[in-house]
């Protein structure tokens, strides 16, 4: 007998019939019909319309037919509020029933019917149900809880039923408990400060007892609370972890990997001599291995926890490579995790094993996957040096398939193992430039380029191989383009003889031929330095390179401890905070590894004890994204370094001696202002500037504030505001705010290093921006900064930098590096930094100006909840250098005529209303550069307000 | 928790879809079509997907993807580990998990996910709770009443997984001993990697309360093992014994992995010599199996199965013994063998064509080997003894081993 039946139709219509069927007089013919009814609603089809034939079958003694109503009930109730109403009485009266399965049921069902007017009905029964004798009934009323949250937080809070919740922690039965908990944890994750789950070590107790005894998706849910305990001291972290343990022999594999979730989090606090330490970390592995015996998609969420895991504590899988080498039949997404973490285990031990591996899997079919291979056997040539040899002539064994990816990836990692290892292997040049013909993808030929250029000394034909590919030079991308015309400069300076028409054709092809900016920069910055001083040139572009560092794609520190904690989530596969993606802003804290208990021995752990160790020595820049670098195609060291010639100087001298010669019209501001600034990559087409004023107003504008009247008191400065948090700047915490203090706008910021190394070689620039703002000097942190250090940094900053009209108009885009990294973040300062100390206009000029800006431009704005009064207000914005005119009382109301005027020299007039007694303030801004009156008015309310 | 959950047949229809929650309309599912076409093979989607306002978690089996549709941060292997416990109910109740089944028994599908999960957490998952409540479509079902007015006990009682009164006129337990060898094997016929993956299955129908205890020869073996709910993990640490109040039917009582640390017997070696040719369209094909380390025991069932690259258009082969498929939709040969005789060694040869015009393929087709071997677990685990206490009755007793391939391949 099946259910197919269900589906037959007649021609009269399926609802009419139902509709018969459902109103007869027999209980098995009802039955059927209500069991038709919910088979059309599990294939999506629509039976609402029947909604008070189904209802009407509700009051039965029949527990099946009851079933089937209340199954319907769930999923239509919502289209039909007012139907369901009906249904309420019977539910209310079913939570009486003497059988505890008809009370659940009762219970449970109405916590699914979605809609207002039912929860209300709802609170009585469901508060019986939550003391009821029977544990079956607690632990459905114990879910019911949460999903009368869902529908209606306040409710809950109001009725005290997460008190109750509470209590249930110490019910007696294990499943009451694991329900219980399950509840607040997930009603705690709307509330994230609610201190729903307050654990403490008589919690903590019932919670341990209760996972023996629950089941298994109960051990998950009490599991994954523990989680989110900080235990006291070392002994109660290992008594805790000495019971969660068994839990790693459990079939489910969900309970191990939250098992494991707590016992590395734990780990943290216990002493590393312990014997009882060494004795966590061996059972630590088996699980883990076994994980990988189970259903793909299983796998692919243990191999994402392994990664992780991998890298806070790789000592316990390193003897367990083999079971990561990829089956030729396993999904592709588990044969790339399996490809990573077999890099992240590679070392001198079994570098062996892991190259036969990986060149196997570089004669497979899938791309992807050979290509990623490829790419490992080159890491593992960074990573362990030993080996770096034996990689390269897999990697040539590689090339000579011919298969054209393989050879290219091939080129590709190649480039890197010179970067790693100059003047080492450089015989293999012969055969890559027998290849030089196959390259068709980009990356793959600017490699290839780099190679020839850096090597150029040594390859005879070295000018014929680059020329071959300067014909078609403007149908290549950026990449190998920028990369060409470094490799033709470097060839020059090494070969200057022959190559001279060479180096020509490609200078010029790149400065008028190309619409790239930053090839277009680029060749200039060559062509001035040649032209000028080859010395230096030579100096500089074939200065020696910094090499590249091994593990680049570490999860940084901080993120990575905060990943352990959500060990097994969503969190875990994505390795991103679940900040950065759980849905909505439902304030999710960040989690921190517990510190260790032990003396400051600990260098893994986050406390300062560990400060001593940088992780990398200054002169090692990751090998990608760096920007500065790639400006100058890495042919420079970081401007700090002392083993360099200060190219930042020498560009700007380079630059300043030839802007004379017509060629400044082309370069604009960029070179003159902010030398670095085509490093930012931000689109250089020449913008004119937007506002009416004369371009040189800001400059005279600044000397004259210079000794202008300060107003040193009073001006508003915004509070600080997180400009790169630590997530993001690999450990670099960065808040800040802007101030203008005696005429000077000042950058005013707070470094924090929350990384374990140490920071130095601090350096700051500012992208275009819409009023030129740039950096008056070098950025001040002289000494170090250790971890956990802040300090605070004053950064004076002029107006003459170069300008690009930005939206909003006051955002600020900026570059902050360090020994680690470059990082990119953007702000938006305050518009009242730009008023200038001589806004102040004469009366007469105000009326003439204010009458001569046509209407159009005047906006209109209301400032609410300022509870000043019209001289208040006017002294207030004065402080800012918003100055008032003339004062006019009309009726009651206060009118205040204003001026203001920024750095580049745009006069902005204002009429504020003030009405005595209310809080509600009016401006009208007129102005002739009206872009700016928004910005403008926000820093009026500021001022204002504050 | 697990909000949603829609069915999803090989061609990409929804065929059914359960809301936990409020009800989450099928565009959702559009993300997963662009995953599943961007795949390919219906093996390769992720089984994690991030969509704007909701993830995604599917599993993939008997053809049919179960798709999850989650809104808050879980753990994604806890649904996953509920999906496959979704599909392995269904397969208990109606003996497959398949789209025609599932349509054939909507009413009961939907009764069981709805009493599965309560709010996205699960409720009852174990089979002996949900038989006791929705009863499986047999005769029973259509003289009794489908649903029972029972209270489910399991769900309560310390042993949640055995329903209480169970009576046998026949009382016996039965346990199998599978073990399965995943080994990686080289062209030269070195090891590269070999593991086994063992479990023990019973099968228990016992009267009452039966209280199980059973050892092992050589428990020295097992360390790294994953246990049924029911075995006492304290009894195990302290004594290697497993102590245990079982199930009622069938069940997988432990399962263990004997890591590649150790030495893994393996049961047969193979030559073989695949080969393209250069310059006409066609290649080489030369395999046999000859036996290795099969401690006396007769291997058979022995298989082979082959993916051949895409450009091999027909194989032209002559077996020794068994018979051959060259399947040309899939590329797949299959060579099934049977039993391996040590005096005969089984061969294929002949010669395979490729299609003209297609260079020849880059990449070398890696052999699945199947094979079982009775009355041995390989890794030489062995029972001791049953004993059964809490009962007065004598139950019939027994043990069996196998050893079967697992992912056993060997590369060309």
């Amino acid at each position: 007998m099946t259910d197919s039946k269900y589906f037959t139709t007649t021609k009269k219509g399926e609802i009419f019939e139902l509709k018969a069927e459902l109103n007869s007089d027999k209980k098995e013919k009802k039955k059927e019909a209500v069991k038709k009814v919910i088979a059309s609603m599990t294939v999506g089809k629509d039976v609402s319309a029947l909604f008070p034939d189904v209802v009407n079958c509700m009051q039965t003694d029949n527990l099946e037919l009851k079933k089937l109503v209340y199954l319907y009930l769930m999923n239509y109730a919502k289209s039909q509020p007012d139907m369901a109403i009906m249904a309420v009485n019977t539910f209310v009266k079913d939570c009486e029933d003497p059988n505890p399965l008809i009370r659940a049921l009762a219970v449970r069902t109405m916590g699914c019917i979605r809609v207002d007017k039912i929860t209300e009905y709802l609170c009585e029964p469901l508060r019986k149900c939550l003391k009821d004798e029977d544990p079956y009934v607690r632990k459905t009323a114990a879910v019911c809880v949460a999903k009368l949250h869902d529908i209606n937080a306040q409710l809950v809070e109001d009725q005290g039923f997460l008190d109750t919740l509470k209590d249930l922690i110490s019910d007696s039965n294990p499943m009451v408990v694991a329900n219980a908990v399950a509840a607040l944890s997930e009603i705690a994750e709307s509330h994230p400060n609610s201190n729903l789950l307050d654990l403490n070590p008589q919690t903590i107790n019932k919670l341990l007892t209760a996972l023996n005894e629950c089941t298994e998706w109960g051990q998950i849910f009490i599991l994954d609370c523990l989680a989110n305990y900080t235990p006291r001291d070392d002994r109660e972290s290992q008594s805790i972890c000495e019971r969660v343990t068994p839990r790693l022999s459990h079939a489910n594999s969900a309970v191990v990997l939250s098992a494991v979730k707590v016992l590395m989090k734990f780990m943290e606090m216990l002493p590393k001599d312990l014997d009882y330490y060494g004795t966590l970390l061996k059972k630590l592995a088996p699980p883990l291995v076994t994980l990988l015996s189970a259903e793909p998609e299983l796998q692919y969420v243990a191999l994402r926890n392994i990664n992780l895991i991998v890298q806070r504590r790789p000592e316990i899988l390193k003897h367990e490579m083999k079971v990561f080498f990829v089956k030729y039949n396993d999904p592709i997404y588990v044969k790339l995790e399996k490809l990573d973490i077999m890099i992240r285990l590679a070392s001198q031990a079994n570098i062996a094993q892991v190259l036969a591996e990986l060149k196997e899997y570089a004669t497979e079919v899938d791309v992807d996957f050979v290509r990623k291979a490829v790419r490992a056997i080159g890491r593992c040539a960074i990573k362990v040096e030993q080996s770096a040899e034996r990689c390269v002539s897999t990697l040539l064994d590689l090339i000579q398939t011919k298969v054209n990816y393989v050879v290219q990836e091939a080129i590709v990692v190649i480039k890197d193992i010179f970067r790693k290892y100059p003047n080492k292997y450089e015989s293999v040049i012969a055969t890559l430039c027998e290849n030089l013909d196959s390259l068709d993808e980009p990356e793959a030929r600017a490699a290839m380029i780099w190679i020839v250029g850096e090597y150029a000394e040594r390859i005879d034909n070295a000018d014929e191989l680059l020329e071959s590919f300067l014909e078609g030079f403007h149908d290549e991308s950026t990449q190998v383009q920028l990369q060409l015309l470094t490799g033709i400069v470097k060839l020059f300076l090494k070969k200057p003889t022959e190559t001279q028409e060479l180096v020509q054709q490609v200078l010029s092809l790149a400065t008028q031929d190309s619409d790239n900016p930053d090839l277009r920069d680029r060749g200039y910055i060559y062509w001035r330095l040649l032209s000028t001083d080859p010395v230096a040139a030579k100096e500089v572009v074939l200065a020696e390179k910094p090499l590249i560092s091994e593990e680049t794609d570490l999860i940084e520190p901080t993120l990575l401890e905060e990943l352990i904690c959500h060990i097994g989530t969503l969190a875990s596969v994505y390795h991103k905070p679940p900040s950065a993606f759980v849905e909505g802003s439902r304030g999710v804290q960040h989690k921190r590894l517990p510190g260790s208990a032990g003396s400051g021995e600990s260098v893994e752990s986050p406390e300062p004890a560990s400060a001593a160790v940088p992780e990398a020595s200054p002169s090692i820049i990751p090998s990608q994204g760096d920007l500065l670098g790639d400006l100058l195609n890495l042919d420079l060291t970081p401007p700090t370094s002392t083993a360099a010639p200060p190219p930042t100087s020498g560009l700007q001298m380079g630059a300043m001696d030839l802007l004379g010669g017509g060629l400044d019209s082309l370069l604009g501001g960029d070179l003159g202002g902010n030398p670095m600034g085509a490093g930012f990559g931000a689109p250089a087409s020449a913008m004119p500037p937007s506002f009416s004023a004369p371009a040189s107003g800001g400059l005279d504008d600044l000397f004259d504030l210079g000794g202008g009247v300060g107003m040193p008191t009073g001006a508003y400065t915004p509070p600080k505001t997180m400009w790169l948090p630590a997530m993001k700047g690999k450990g670099l915490e960065i808040s800040g705010t802007f101030a203008r203090r005696s005429g000077v706008i000042q950058m005013e910021m707070t470094l924090t290093n929350k990384a374990m190394s140490v920071m130095t070689d601090f350096a700051i620039q500012f992208n275009r921006n819409s009023f030129g703002l740039a950096p008056a000097g070098p950025l001040q942190v002289l000494t170090p900064l250790s971890p956990n250090q802040s300090i605070e940094v004053s950064l004076p900053l002029n107006t003459l930098g170069p300008i690009m009209k930005m939206d909003p108009l006051n955002n600020l885009q900026v570059a902050v590096k360090n020994n680690i990294d470059v990082f990119y973040f953007s702000c938006q300062y305050p518009m009242s930094v730009l008023f200038s100390e001589d806004g102040k206009m004469e009366s007469k000029v105000f009326l003439v100006t204010w009458k001569d800006i046509p209407n159009d431009n005047e906006t209109q704005c209301q400032i609410k909840d300022c509870h000043l009064n019209s001289d208040a207000a006017s002294n207030k914005l004065q402080g800012s250098n918003v100055f008032t005119i003339a004062k006019r009382t009309v009726e009651g109301q206060d009118m205040l005529y204003q001026s203001l005027k920024l750095t580049n020299g745009i006069w902005v007039l204002a009429e504020l209303k003030v009405q005595t007694g209310s809080p509600v303030f009016t401006v009208s801004l007129k102005c002739r550069a009206p872009e700016v009156s928004q910005a403008v008015f926000q820093s009026y309310e500021a001022i204002l307000r504050n | 928790m697990i909000h949603s959950l829609f069915l999803i047949n090989n061609t990409g229809d929804i065929f059914l879809e359960k809301h936990w929650k409020s009800v989450i309309g099928r565009s959702v599912c559009d993300y997963f079509f662009e995953a599943k076409d961007k795949a390919g093979d219906p093996e390769n989607v992720p089984p994690v997907l991030q969509t704007p306002h909701h993830y995604l978690i599917s599993i993939y089996r008997g053809k049919l993807f179960l798709l999850s549709v989650i809104q808050s941060e879980v753990s994604p292997l806890f649904v996953i580990e509920f999906l496959h416990r979704v599909a392995d109910t269904i397969q208990d109740y109606f003996g497959e998990c398949s789209e025609n089944v599932i349509k054939e028994n909507l009413v009961i599908v939907y009764e069981l996910l709805e009493e599965m999960l309560d709010n996205g957490f699960p409720l009852a998952t174990e089979s002996n709770v949900l038989k006791e409540m929705i009863r499986p479509p047999n005769i029973l079902r259509s003289v009794v009443n489908t649903l029972t007015d029972t209270l489910p006990t399991g769900q309560l009682s310390n042993v949640p997984w055995r329903r209480a009164g169970v009576k046998y006129t026949n009382n016996e337990a039965y346990f199998d001993v599978i073990e399965e060898i995943d080994a990686i094997i080289d062209k030269s016929g070195t090891t590269v990697f070999a593991e086994i993956q063992g479990a023990i299955e019973a099968c228990v129908r016992l009267t009452g309360i039966p209280d199980l205890t059973l050892s092992f020869m050589n428990p020295r073996l097992l360390d790294d093992v994953s246990f049924h709910p029911c075995v006492r993990f304290k009894r195990w640490e302290a004594e290697r014994v497993l102590s245990f109040i079982p199930p009622d039917g069938n069940f997988t009582l432990m399962t263990y992995h004997i890591s590649s640390q150790n030495l893994v017997a393996i049961p047969v070696y193979v030559k073989q010599n695949i080969s393209f040719f250069d310059t006409a369209s066609c290649g080489r094909l030369d395999i046999t199996i000859g036996p290795k380390q099969t401690m006396g025991k007769m291997v058979e069932g022995l298989s082979v199965t082959i993916p051949m690259p895409k450009s091999v258009h027909s194989a032209n082969l002559t077996a020794t013994q068994g018979s051959y498929t060259f399947d040309l939709a899939t590329k797949v040969l299959v060579w099934d063998i049977g039993k391996l005789n040590p005096q005969k060694l089984p061969n294929l040869k002949g010669s395979l064509s490729i299609q003209s015009g297609v260079p020849k393929p880059e990449e070398n087709p890696s052999l699945s080997i199947g094979l079982k071997v009775q009355q041995l677990a390989i890794s030489g685990i062995k029972v001791n003894r049953l004993d059964m206490y809490g009962e007065k009755y004598k139950p019939f007793k027994g043990v069996k081993y196998v050893t079967k391939a697992g992912k056993f391949q060997v590369r060309t």
